[in-house]
């Protein structure tokens, strides 16, 4: 288990970066905490002719408040967000989320935008980047654009972005007064990718309930009015939307029941903590 | 020194270890830390992606063409240098170290490259091209025993290797006279240890001696070194085997390790160079070993009272593609103990071993008992659910009476000692039983699911060579020389400076060993275990060591713990003999302590023991008449119970038998269906504890393993055979989260058979805790009689939960329009629908999909398409998805063709991340607006991509089968837009048909 | 912006355990390997190679992190410590050290290093973790042979007695 040989690019400026993807041909592989890339790599299941080293880039190292959202650098770790004093606070959601994520072990490494990028479906990142309705800063020598996390997200390890650009930001939206947020997941050991993992976000009459590990995608649905009466009726018909498959560990069947269930727990409770 | 001195005592005392201090400062010599010399060279392994093939071709000319590669060897390479290992069962298959001919699992070694390093080593492996013809596999035990069933060994009439029945007592009366018949079958699943160290070899072949001088982290029984000697055609002598001074884990699975010790000692004979490999983590989990799964038909005759007068078991046990040494060992070392720890007089089993299309099963710590203990405790749990008793009153009504020991077992196990009814009585005591039953009744009343489970296990220990014999009838046995006994080895040594050394026969693989002699030693000769030099390296050129040498069946406390002693006691004995003149007492008066050797009655009498020690090496002249020079005293320990099985089959498998008994609570979570386990009491009688400290690891860590059997580790197979548990994502090893602490408690009840007094106790949890939870998973789910482990939340969700709310009815229709519906799990197949509009009539369509030049444009990362026959297509293409992007050669045989309406493709794609085979049908039919391309599929994946990216595969195949589409759209609109060889994005119509792999 | 060849030997110089030294690699050799093959610092274990296990932990600039899903030329001018460097070879074992031994929280002692070196970082950050917060950052290690009990009991006792310490001063 080694990697194929590579050329390595040790980025020191995000000119750079986007340079060497650039020039690269489509065929430049993105890294900076490599907890997800390097085992691929390792395994000999990813194969880039060039790698592109992003984690001395000081300057996409940062967590910044822009207006209503926190700005996530494409250097910062998983480790500084959970360290950022008003993620209780600014951002419930992720704060409930993000102990799942991992270990203390990769969360020292591993980066946001790298997870996002990675687009695993179980993953907890882009879970709460669709439930927030947050989005992502792309940027190639051709210009800037920025998706919402619904355009950029596309399906299995699969999003939007062109070869050659580079996630330099993700933007996650605030707690505005009113919201409350719940998080759960099953996984079978801690810090596994989830099963199912459910977060819900409820303000006022609406409540919004996103869904990782079900679909290709982490997927989220908005309800108005969603009463107790028709909740379990709801989450039915959304499970099915979502499908899911089987795999070695659970049945695509299983992953239902936990939207059903789990749905149903995250929804009240994020109700509950409205404020 | 005026006081009455009292000789210190270390053997049951709970001494920090001797190994830790290396350990933890990470000085510690592993196999791979080992100097290699300068001009070694790196060996890299190409696998099977196949469960079951006909190797047609190996190319390795681009190999070795790679700048850096020594060598590369196929098997046909090694039939020059080696003979095939034997079997017990003396069964015609050929196991060779490389597969020559045909590949029979998933993982199988086929060709090894030798480079400069490993990662060059690696490069070479994916530019190998091997050409397979593709056999119908094996898989499930009951189907490999059946007549409809391929044979995996041509040699061999059938994958039915051995067919036993062995009858004890009269089990067709006790089953007349029984009030009530109790079955139950059990399907046990194939799961590991997985060691944190993977294997190591290090090999050199010497040609001025013809010898083969190999270090490696080897565990034993040592009884596999002549198997390994006959494979190379070399005396035993012609095998120098090295052990390291630490191994990371052993659990058995490093006797698995002999055939890369073949095959790397072939290799540096070919190479003419050191030759080193390093096991990675995938090969490891594909490739390494597995404890059988078993399919167990288990019947109980049982009176009212719970009585239980006789079992009936059928066992199947499945060996994978190989009978490897020593198996079939799971099947039989248990033969003596097959009625458990209940006095059943009355016995039938029936015992067949199975050859199938996956990795060769071997020793997994447990060896055997998690298998036949999973049937035995789960029907006792069934006899009180069906005669309406209480579960742990049925395992007390049938316990071996405390009197009765020496116990003989209806198959001829002698248990030499217990009391059972003791550690029961404790554990139900401290254990608090009675606040377990009350918190199951709260629990319960609050609407929670929680169960409590009971077990009773003997734990043999200490196995008799002589067992693995018994598969053969006693007309066979008469044939060949008896195998019955052990021997254990172990030497104490003086130096002239009064350091004391000790060496046995057992590679240490983190039990604590050399704690454990140093403490005997120490005790004996009045010094201090940290004073006590153990190097637990082993030499087969130069060490003293018995065929039944090694680190297995928890022998070490019951055997090498008593050679250590011995040849302690003779030391010491040897000092006072040159002591006691010099004392001037009589040698019965000599005592030794605080490194003195002095007059038991009068300690002001003494010498120093280093001048003592001095006078046998610088002084021998002066020794009393007829003692031999030198300090260096060696003892064999030759336990006599250990005898060949008898006329009857029967046979005392075991010298020693330790008991535990086990009961836990578990809550499960209902809506999530996850286990969680609330308390856990084991209690156990090992005989006497020569380090509690240590046997309190040794328990809480076989428990483990036993949380982990019930509930986390199993190895995948799909239906074609392919693994699917290649990384520690896909195969589930629990981490400190998942294993909550037991309880542990003991009684102690020496042995009579063994000097110490002590028995083993590494394995009783691993054969207890799965049954044990499982009861209580049962007891929860209102006593559910089939528990398959392991308990993944999502299975006990379906025991809970059963059918789900149907989807809405606009879901139900849709469903059917939806691109790409896929499904597979266990099952190997992935298996999809789906339609896609396409903006042309259906003419237009076709001539795409059937011109291979504008298809090559279609298909992304295509690199050029040829058309070998009439709709006979090869291509190189590149495929991915995500990140994964792999080159694979595909073929695609069109058929069926109807034109313009429908074609079935079938084909496959081999390459470095797998193989893939399949088949698709594709329906054309004008609509408005174009063409509605309909499509189904079936592909069965196998090789890396589906042992590491299971989760994955069906996502990863829409994101493929979506993008063949959106490219073909792309191209039948505007023609050209699509450029040809583009990689990345996925491809391909194959996948349509194939599916790909991508994953 | 440098651009490293597949095929180029680097030289990397950085802080192994306290002293500057140095090492070539090839772009593409991991961190791991790096670490026992060229520099000889066996104590840091390889056991999955793809981030799993934990037994390749170390701390790249004081943070606990998998050697395997590094690369060895990242570490240049940065600060590596392994096992190596919390006792030295002749110090003292440090306290959590000692209760490792003292509460058996090894066996074969395989996945010991990759534990303390993130047991360590994770004390430095948090002294006063439960036992759930314990077992939470163990999650990130595999360990097959103690059940993780005497682990968990050790790291708790260390955690104890600090805090006895502390609180005399």
């Amino acid at each position: 288990m080694k990697p194929r040989k590579f050329d390595l690019v040790r980025a020191e400026s995000t000119a750079e970066a986007l340079a060497a993807l650039s020039e690269s041909g489509g065929n430049a592989k993105i890294f900076a905490g490599g907890q997800s890339l390097m085992a691929m790599m390792n395994l000999r299941l990813a194969d880039p002719d060039v790698m592109v080293d992003i984690s001395q880039v000081t300057e996409l190292s940062y967590l910044k408040e822009v207006g209503d959202k926190l700005e996530i650098g494409a250097a910062a770790t998983q480790v500084e967000l959970l360290s950022w004093p008003g993620l209780a606070e600014k951002l419930p959601l992720l704060h409930q989320a993000i102990p799942h994520l991992g270990h203390f072990q990769t969360r020292n490494r591993g980066t946001i935008c790298g997870s996002l990028a990675h687009s695993d479906p179980s993953s907890e990142l882009p879970l709460c980047l669709a439930t927030l309705e947050g989005e992502v800063v792309l940027r190639s020598v051709r210009g800037e654009r920025v998706l919402s996390a619904a355009d950029f997200q596309l399906g299995m390890m699969t999003t939007a972005r062109e070869d050659d650009e580079l996630i330099v930001a993700a933007r996650y939206p605030f707690k505005k007064p009113g919201e409350g947020f719940a998080f759960t997941e099953v996984a079978q050991r801690r810090g596994d990718f989830a099963i199912t993992a459910v977060a819900a976000v409820a303000s006022g009459d609406v409540t919004r309930l996103g869904v990782g590990g079900v679909a290709d995608k982490p997927t989220a649905k908005n309800w108005t009015n969603l009463s107790d009466d028709n909740l379990d009726e709801e989450l039915n018909a959304f499970a099915w939307e979502l499908g899911g498959s089987d795999d070695i560990h659970a049945t695509a069947k299983y992953r239902r029941e936990l939207v059903r269930r789990l749905g149903r727990r995250v929804i009240e409770e994020a109700k509950a903590c409205r404020s | 020194m005026n006081e009455v001195y009292k000789p210190e005592k270390f053997v049951g005392k709970p001494i920090e270890r001797v190994e830790d201090e290396a350990l933890l400062r990470g000085v510690a010599r592993y196999a791979d830390d080992y100097p290699a010399r300068l001009d070694t060279r790196h060996a890299a392994i190409l696998r099977s992606p196949h469960a079951h093939a006909e190797i047609v071709s190996i190319d390795v000319s681009e190999a070795l063409a790679q700048p850096g590669v020594v060598c590369v060897i196929t098997g046909d390479d090694l039939l020059e240098y080696v003979d095939p290992f034997l079997n017990i069962v003396k069964a015609p298959m050929k196991l060779w170290p490389l597969a020559v001919e045909r590949v029979r699992y998933v993982g199988e070694a086929v060709v090894l490259v030798v480079a400069m390093d490993r990662y060059i080593a690696e490069d070479a492996v994916d530019l190998i091209q091997v050409e397979y013809k593709l056999l119908k596999p094996a898989v499930k035990p009951e189907f490999a025993a059946s007549e409809e069933a391929p044979v995996i060994h041509t040699e061999c009439d059938s994958n039915v290797l051995s067919d036993r029945e062995f009858t004890y007592g009269d089990p067709d009366k006790a089953f007349e006279e029984c009030d009530q018949k109790v079955e139950i079958e059990i399907d046990f699943p194939r799961s590991s240890i997985t060691p944190m160290e993977n294997f190591v070899v290090m090999a050199d072949y010497h040609p001025a001696e013809n010898v083969y001088d190999v270090l490696s982290n080897f565990q034993g029984p040592f009884t596999v070194h002549p198997v390994m000697c006959r494979a190379l055609r070399v005396k035993n002598t012609g095998l120098r085997l090295r052990t390291p001074a630490n191994t990371g884990g052993g659990f058995g699975i490093k006797v698995a390790i002999f055939p890369y010790i073949v095959l790397m000692a072939i290799a540096s004979r070919i190479a003419g160079k050191p030759v080193k490999w390093v096991e990675d983590r995938l090969e490891h989990l594909s490739s390494a070993t597995a404890a059988p799964n078993r399919i167990v038909k288990i019947e109980a005759a049982a009176m009212k009272d719970g009585k239980v007068t006789a079992f009936r078991l059928d066992q199947l046990d499945d060996y994978g593609a190989f009978l490897r040494a020593p198996m079939p060992g799971p099947l039989y070392r248990m033969h003596g103990v097959t009625t458990g720890s209940y006095e059943i007089p009355n016995l039938y089993v029936r015992n067949r071993l199975v050859m199938t299309n996956k990795s060769p099963s071997g020793m997994v710590r447990g060896f055997g008992g998690p298998q036949m203990y999973f049937g035995i405790e789960r029907v006792m749990h069934r006899v009180a659910i069906e005669l309406g008793l209480d579960p742990l009153d049925v395992i007390e009504k049938n316990l071996i009476s405390a009197n009765a020991f020496p116990y003989h077992a209806a198959a001829g196990g002698v248990f030499d000692s217990g009391n059972y009814q003791a550690v029961v009585a404790l554990a139900k005591k401290e254990g608090k039983l009675k606040e377990l039953m009350e918190r199951r009744d709260k629990a319960r009343a609050e609407g929670k699911l929680y169960g409590i489970g009971y077990t009773a296990v003997t734990e043999p220990t200490h196995s008799n060579m002589g067992y693995i014999t018994t598969i053969l009838t006693k007309e066979e046995r008469a044939k060949r020389s008896p195998t019955m006994g052990t021997n254990s080895n172990a030497t104490v040594s003086v130096d002239p400076f009064g350091g004391v050394s000790c060496s046995t026969e057992v590679p240490p693989m983190g039990q604590g060993h050399a704690t454990l002699m140093a403490q005997i030693v120490a005790e004996q000769l009045g010094l201090q275990p940290t004073e006590i030099s153990c190097n637990m390296e082993l030499d087969t050129q130069k060490d003293k060591w018995s065929i039944a040498a090694g680190n297995y069946s928890a022998r070490f406390t019951s055997g090498p713990a008593v050679a250590v002693q011995m040849a302690a006691k003779m030391m010491r004995q040897k000092l006072a003999e040159i002591a006691a003149p010099n004392l001037n007492i009589p040698v019965e008066e000599v005592e030794f302590g605080n490194n003195l050797i002095f007059a038991r009655d009068n300690p002001d009498n003494f010498l120093k023991f280093y001048r003592v020690a001095g006078t046998a090496h610088w002084s021998p002249a002066s020794l009393p008449d007829g003692m031999a020079g030198g300090l260096s005293e060696s003892a064999v320990w030759t336990p006599r119970e250990l005898t060949a099985p008898d006329e009857q089959d029967r046979i005392n498998t075991s010298l020693v038998y330790g008991f535990n008994f086990d009961f836990c609570g578990v809550e499960i979570d209902r809506d999530t269906g996850e286990v969680k386990i609330d308390h856990y009491v084991t209690a156990h009688d090992a005989g006497t504890i020569l380090n509690p400290l240590i046997a309190h690891g040794q328990i809480l860590g076989s428990y483990s393993h036993g949380v982990s059997e019930a509930l986390y580790e199993e190895f995948v197979y799909g239906d074609d055979g392919s693994f699917k548990s290649g990384t520690f994502a896909d195969y589930l090893v629990p981490s400190a989260t998942e294993v909550p602490e037991p309880m542990v408690l003991h009684v102690e009840t020496p042995s009579p058979l063994t000097p110490l007094g002590a028995k083993g106790l590494a394995d009783g949890n691993c054969m207890s805790t799965p049954v044990c939870i499982a009861n209580a998973v049962s007891d929860a789910l209102d006593n559910i009689k089939d528990i398959q482990l392991p308990l993944f939340p999502s299975r006990v969700s379906e025991l809970i939960h059963g059918d789900e709310p149907p989807p809405p009815e606009r879901l139900s229709q849709a469903a059917e329009e939806t691109p790409a519906k896929t499904s597979s799990g266990k099952s190997s197949a992935i298996t999809g629908t789906g339609q896609s509009m396409v903006p042309a009539d259906p003419q237009t369509v076709w001539d795409t999909l059937l011109d291979p030049i504008k298809l090559a444009v279609v298909i992304p990362g295509c690199h050029g398409l040829d058309e070998v026959a009439e709709n006979d297509y090869r291509a190189e293409i590149t495929l991915g998805a995500g990140p994964v992007r792999g080159k694979f050669l595909a073929h695609v045989k069109l058929s069926d063709l109807n034109e313009p309406k429908s074609v079935t493709l079938a084909g496959g794609l081999d390459g470095p991340l797998g193989s893939s085979q399949g088949e698709g049908r594709v329906r054309l039919e004008a609509v408005e607006g174009g063409t509605q391309v309909s499509y189904e599929y079936s592909v069965e994946i196998s090789g890396k991509v589906a042992a590491v990216g299971s989760r994955l595969i069906e996502g990863g195949a829409r994101v493929v089968v979506n993008q063949f589409f959106s490219r073909l759209i792309k191209q039948i609109e505007t023609p050209g837009s699509v450029t040809a060889g583009e990689a990345g994005t996925p491809s391909l119509f194959q996948r349509i048909l194939q599916w790909l792999g991508i994953n | 912006m440098p651009k490293l060849n597949q095929d180029s030997l680097q030289k990397i110089d950085f802080t192994l355990n306290g002293v500057a030294e140095t090492g070539t690699a090839e772009p593409r050799m991991l961190l791991s390997d790096f670490l026992r093959n060229v520099m000889g610092v066996t104590g840091c274990h390889v056991g999955c190679e793809h981030g799993v296990c934990g037994a390749c932990t170390v701390q790249i600039d004081g943070k606990a992190q998998r050697s395997c899903l590094t690369l060895a030329v990242q570490v240049a001018g940065r600060k590596v410590d392994t096992v190596e460097s919390l006792a030295g070879r002749e110090n003292p074992l440090t306290d959590l050290q000692q209760a490792f031994k003292t509460h058996h929280g090894l066996q074969c002692g395989y996945c010991t290093p990759g534990i303390l070196m993130s047991t360590s970082e994770f004390l430095d950050r948090n002294p006063n973790p439960t036992e759930e917060e314990v077992r939470d950052m163990l999650s990130g290690h595999l360990c097959r042979c103690t059940g993780y009990a005497g682990i968990v009991n050790a790291i708790m006792a260390t955690i104890e007695e600090r805090q006895g310490k502390a609180a005399a001063e």
